[in-house]
């Protein structure tokens, strides 16, 4: 047997199901019999009589082999002999190929990324046994999936269409194992989470509802598998051990399994505590108040219970809730969410996101279909002698188009394995990424066997759409009318159908552009706004003072020893100390109402300003570069024993008072009635997200707010590591058990610009991947129309054409085609552009700028395109040419 | 054995589908068959049936199916597709003619000079 028969017979058993193999032999072994059968009734032993019937038979194995090759057909052999001549073939044309190879693998890598991302966000639920029946519990219009735990406990014990309910929220802790204190990130669940949620202990036991006995009285904890693995270095003796969570004692129980990440999607926390021990362990909610919403709910429903029943039955102890609370539970309604995005919190805005990806990159791989397409039907053109050669040796036609579609899966799987490459190196390091360094935020996009099947099936559908284009053309050939003339004369005459593919292909790529534009513009908006502070030149040292169990007057006085620790290093220009940080996506600003003096009865509809408030310390300002318009900073006299004095923002002083000028001196009022003075007016600035309108804010004196929540902000002109590691090792010697996280400023400014860089990046990325497609595209169509015309082309220079009328009479069409297909991308881009608004932070394609910048692109694109084959029109040398022929 | 002649290639098809149209068989009853209608003068290695009747119904002029043979063994059965009939009819006529052919070919005297 030669290696290829061989490799042919493997390949045939490969692709054939086994029963027929059996079948197979299990003819042959009967035929074998019934020969038997008659030599035995000639008189023959029965042994003798099988003997002889083997023998007369034959070589078994090989006729086997050749009857099952026969029972599959000619099909392997034929496609053997097709993928042979189709290799052949494209290494003939390596530029044709490796463009086409290289479109096609921009359009997979690209669908294969963004498919990976709906994989991970959308598709896949949670990681956890039957993730189907888990829902996250929301409330009312806005879908806020915080609730408070004394509602938890009545939803858990008065509905009936739950197996069971589970609350838990995350929160940070600073841990400590004989040694110094670390921050660790932890989820407090409710006693019944483990036992809910069906999960067993890789290592230890878990806690259940039976060990909750009131506050505090369950201090317990379970490691995540890799937390137990990094920081305990996966000791099986740590079950029983005893650590510090924020000073208090906690016994370890066990670990949990390696595959459990818990009940978001986005983040793996280090351990999960009791919620009834929870005050200890960092929580910031209190677990008795209804008006307390801190806890998210998640629900498994019962067997056979559907949606809409568990929502009824959700909303009737909702209208109980609201009827025995009616203060903190007014018209209170429950909804179902999927759960593991904080319901639909980041649910919405991710699952748009997404959307706008996937839609974006399944443009791109039309337009790299469009592209090939156009390149297979100019090819198939140029070959037009070759398939009437094959159709006049009696090629079957058939046959023919069963070559090209060979060639056309040979390409697409090429690019599609290329492009999807590409797409895991891409998808390896988001998933190793860390966007928010103040947060373990895990992006889960590994890819599993969807992408690939995902990858394969568009790599398929596409090679089947751009090979089907030549399909017509070869079924038109006459092969008489072909070797007589030399090539198709046929010329199609108005807008055909390769022209409409470019026309479509330009549009496409135009509208990706115009994405590409809105987005990167947005994105130098969002960098280049005015934050209100100067990020440049500063650290941030965060920490709260409750994780080492300082409280009251001890944290007001700790807080002083650090500011006072830290202005003592050389090279420190300011030292400034605040509760809460602009911009940080985790524990937002908050907002108070704030009535102006005049006002009697202080309700919401009679507030004067909603603004965000932050108390900070004398130097807060130098130090966070924050501008003082008029007035003074705090002083030490600003304290507890002092009037209340306040500086306030530009906007909430213009909104107040009228103006900047008026407003020192002033007076407003909080939501508690008490008067607080005007000292000082500052200039406007970003608080809560970097998207928001100018709002009003105010900031009071640290001294008469006291709070556990700690940021240093240390404004240097030294070397931000050097300067991070003198500050954390003079903070350690304070208190080795309060845990600390230092940074520059502008890292924990990377966390607040996540979202606006990550809609930018990627939509600046498939913007390039449409100009690539609209490049080669153009590039494809132009070289094609000189190649096919340059004997004409010999002709006119010869006969005394100037290069402007050879240009125009080669590329003419082309650029029409890519004005047509560029007006109508633009359109389309500019219809579209409320998605890309959503999606995009200020995006707008109505944006002038981003409009001539589409228009520039497009054209530059098309001159780029158009230069190579131009030049070589121009540059025909008219007796080469004739020579040739 | 030896007055046996050798199979013609492309012939076995031909001699499959005559079997077959006879009536329906399993592999062994075809062989059988041919050699029956051959006069037992025909050559054939009896696995070698096997390919040229699998090659058949790939191409859908063999139908096959499972039944039970006349001793009560299972064994498959192979019939005549509407396709196969024709194919036979063709290929008959395409053989008749081949021999007239080359018989008037063979049996021309050499040109007196």
């Amino acid at each position: 047997m030669t290696l290829l028969s061989s490799l042919r017979h493997r390949l045939a058993t490969l692709f054939s199901p086994p029963d027929r193999n059996a079948e197979l032999e299990e003819e042959l072994r009967s035929h074998i019999q019934l020969r038997a059968d008659d030599l035995e009734r000639s008189g023959l032993g029965r042994a003798e009589a099988e003997r002889r019937a083997r023998i007369d038979f034959g070589g078994y194995e090989r006729y086997r082999q050749e009857s099952h090759e026969a029972a599959l057909g000619r099909f392997t052999e034929s496609l053997a002999q097709d993928l042979r001549f189709a290799v052949r073939v494209l290494r003939k044309s390596l530029g044709f190929t490796s463009v086409a190879v290289l479109t096609l693998a921009l359009g997979i890598g690209a669908n294969s990324v963004a498919f990976s991302l709906m994989n991970a966000l959308v598709l896949r639920p949670l990681d956890l046994p039957h993730a189907q029946a888990l829902y996250s519990i929301e409330r009312g219009k806005q879908n806020e999936p915080a609730q408070s735990y004394p509602d938890y406990r009545d939803l858990r014990d008065r509905t009936r269409s739950f197996e069971g309910i589970v609350a838990y929220s995350i929160t940070r802790a600073g841990l400590s194992d004989n040694g110094d204190a670390t921050t660790a990130w932890l989820y407090q669940v409710s006693g019944n989470y483990f036992d809910v949620l069906d999960i067993r202990p890789y290592l230890g036991r878990f806690f259940h509802a039976s060990d909750e006995h009131g506050d505090n009285s369950a201090n317990y904890l379970v490691l995540s598998y890799p937390y137990w693995q990094n920081h305990f270095q996966g000791d099986r003796s740590v079950v029983g051990r005893i650590v510090l969570l924020n000073k208090h004692p906690f016994t370890i129980l066990g670990v949990a399994p390696s595959k459990f990440h818990g009940t978001e999607m986005y983040f793996t926390p280090n351990f999960w505590v009791p919620l009834v021990s929870g005050s200890q362990a960092g929580g910031w909610g209190d677990l008795n108040l209804r008006a307390s919403r801190d806890v998210w709910l998640l629900g498994r429903l019962k067997p056979g219970v559907t949606v809409a029943q568990a929502t009824t039955d959700l909303n009737a102890v909702g209208e109980y809730l609201a009827a025995t609370y009616p203060a903190q539970d007014q018209h209170i309604r429950f909804s179902l969410t999927r759960p593991g995005l904080m319901g639909d919190t980041l649910g919405r805005p991710v699952h748009a996101f997404v959307g706008g990806i996937m839609s974006l990159a399944l443009l791109i791989l039309l337009a790299a279909c469009a592209n090939l397409g156009s390149l297979f039907a100019a090819r198939a053109a140029d070959r037009s002698r070759e398939v009437a050669l094959r159709l006049s040796l009696g090629s079957s036609r058939r046959r023919i188009l069963r070559q090209l579609m060979t060639e056309a899966m040979l390409i697409s799987l090429t690019g599609g394995s290329l492009g999807l490459l590409g797409g895991l190196l891409a998808l390896h390091s988001l998933d190793t990424w860390q966007p928010v360094p103040s947060f373990p935020v895990h992006l889960p996009v590994s890819p599993d066997a969807r992408t690939y099947a995902a990858a394969l099936v568009l790599a398929l559908a596409s090679g089947f759409l751009f090979g089907l284009v030549p399909v017509r053309q070869v079924l038109r050939t006459n092969p008489w009318q072909v070797v007589k003339s030399g090539s198709l004369t046929a010329r199609d005459h108005g807008l055909g159908f390769r022209d409409v593919l470019l026309v479509i292909q330009v549009a496409v790529c135009a509208v990706l552009i115009t994405a590409c534009l809105v987005a990167v513009r947005g994105l130098q908006q969002s960098l280049r706004c005015n934050y209100g502070f100067t990020p440049d030149h500063a650290l941030l040292v965060q920490t709260d003072l409750s994780m080492a169990g300082y409280d009251g007057g001890r944290a007001t006085a700790m807080q002083r020893r650090i500011l006072d620790t830290v202005e003592a290093l050389p090279g420190i220009s300011a030292v400034g100390l605040t509760d809460r940080m602009p911009l940080d996506g985790e524990n937002m600003v908050n907002n108070h109402l704030m009535f102006k003096e005049t006002t009697a009865e202080l309700t919401a509809p009679n507030a004067a300003a909603n603004a965000a408030v932050q108390n900070v310390s004398t130097n807060y300002f130098q130090a966070a570069g924050t501008a003082l318009l008029t007035g003074r900073v705090f002083s030490r006299q600003d304290d507890a024993s002092a009037p209340r004095v306040a500086i306030v923002n530009r906007t909430f002083a213009i909104r107040l008072f009228g103006s900047v000028e008026s407003a020192t001196g002033g007076y407003f009022k909080t939501a508690d009635g008490s008067r607080v003075q005007v000292v000082g007016v500052a200039e406007d600035g970003k608080y809560r997200t970097i998207a928001e309108q100018p709002q009003s804010a105010i900031f009071e004196p640290l001294l008469q707010n006291p709070t556990n929540a700690t940021w240093v902000i240390v404004r240097s002109i030294r070397k931000p590591q050097e300067l991070a590691a003198a500050v954390d090792q003079r903070l350690r010697r304070l208190d080795t058990a309060l845990p600390f996280t230092v940074r520059t400023w502008q890292n924990e400014l990377d966390g607040a610009l996540f979202a606006s860089r990550v809609v930018s990046v990627s939509l600046g990325m498939l913007g390039t991947f449409g100009a690539m497609l609209a490049f080669t595209g153009i590039f494809g169509m132009a070289s094609y129309a000189v190649s096919r015309r340059l004997k004409e082309l010999g002709i006119r220079i010869a006969l005394g054409a100037q290069p402007r009328n050879v240009l125009q009479a080669v590329l003419g069409r082309a650029f029409r085609l890519l004005a047509l297909g560029s007006v109508v991308g633009l359109a389309l881009g500019a219809v579209g552009s409320n998605l890309l608004a959503f999606i995009a932070y200020q995006g707008t394609a109505r944006d002038p700028l981003v409009l001539c910048g589409a228009v520039a692109a497009m054209m530059f694109l098309g001159l780029l395109a158009t230069w190579v084959p131009a030049l070589r029109a121009v540059s025909v040398h008219p007796v080469t040419l004739l020579r040739e022929e | 054995m030896n007055d046996q002649a050798q199979l013609l290639p492309g012939t076995l098809d031909l001699l499959i589908l005559r079997a077959v149209s006879l009536g329906p068989r399993h592999g062994y009853g075809i062989l059988l068959r041919i050699s029956q209608i051959s006069g037992n003068s025909l050559l054939i290695e009896q696995g070698a049936l096997y390919p040229g009747l699998f090659r058949l119904v790939c191409k859908c002029l063999l139908k096959a199916s499972w039944g039970t043979s006349e001793n009560n063994r299972r064994a498959m059965f192979y019939t005549l597709t509407a396709g196969g009939r024709r194919r036979l009819q063709e290929e008959t006529d395409n053989w008749k003619r081949l021999v007239t052919t080359i018989t008037a070919a063979l049996s021309t005297q050499p040109e007196e000079a």
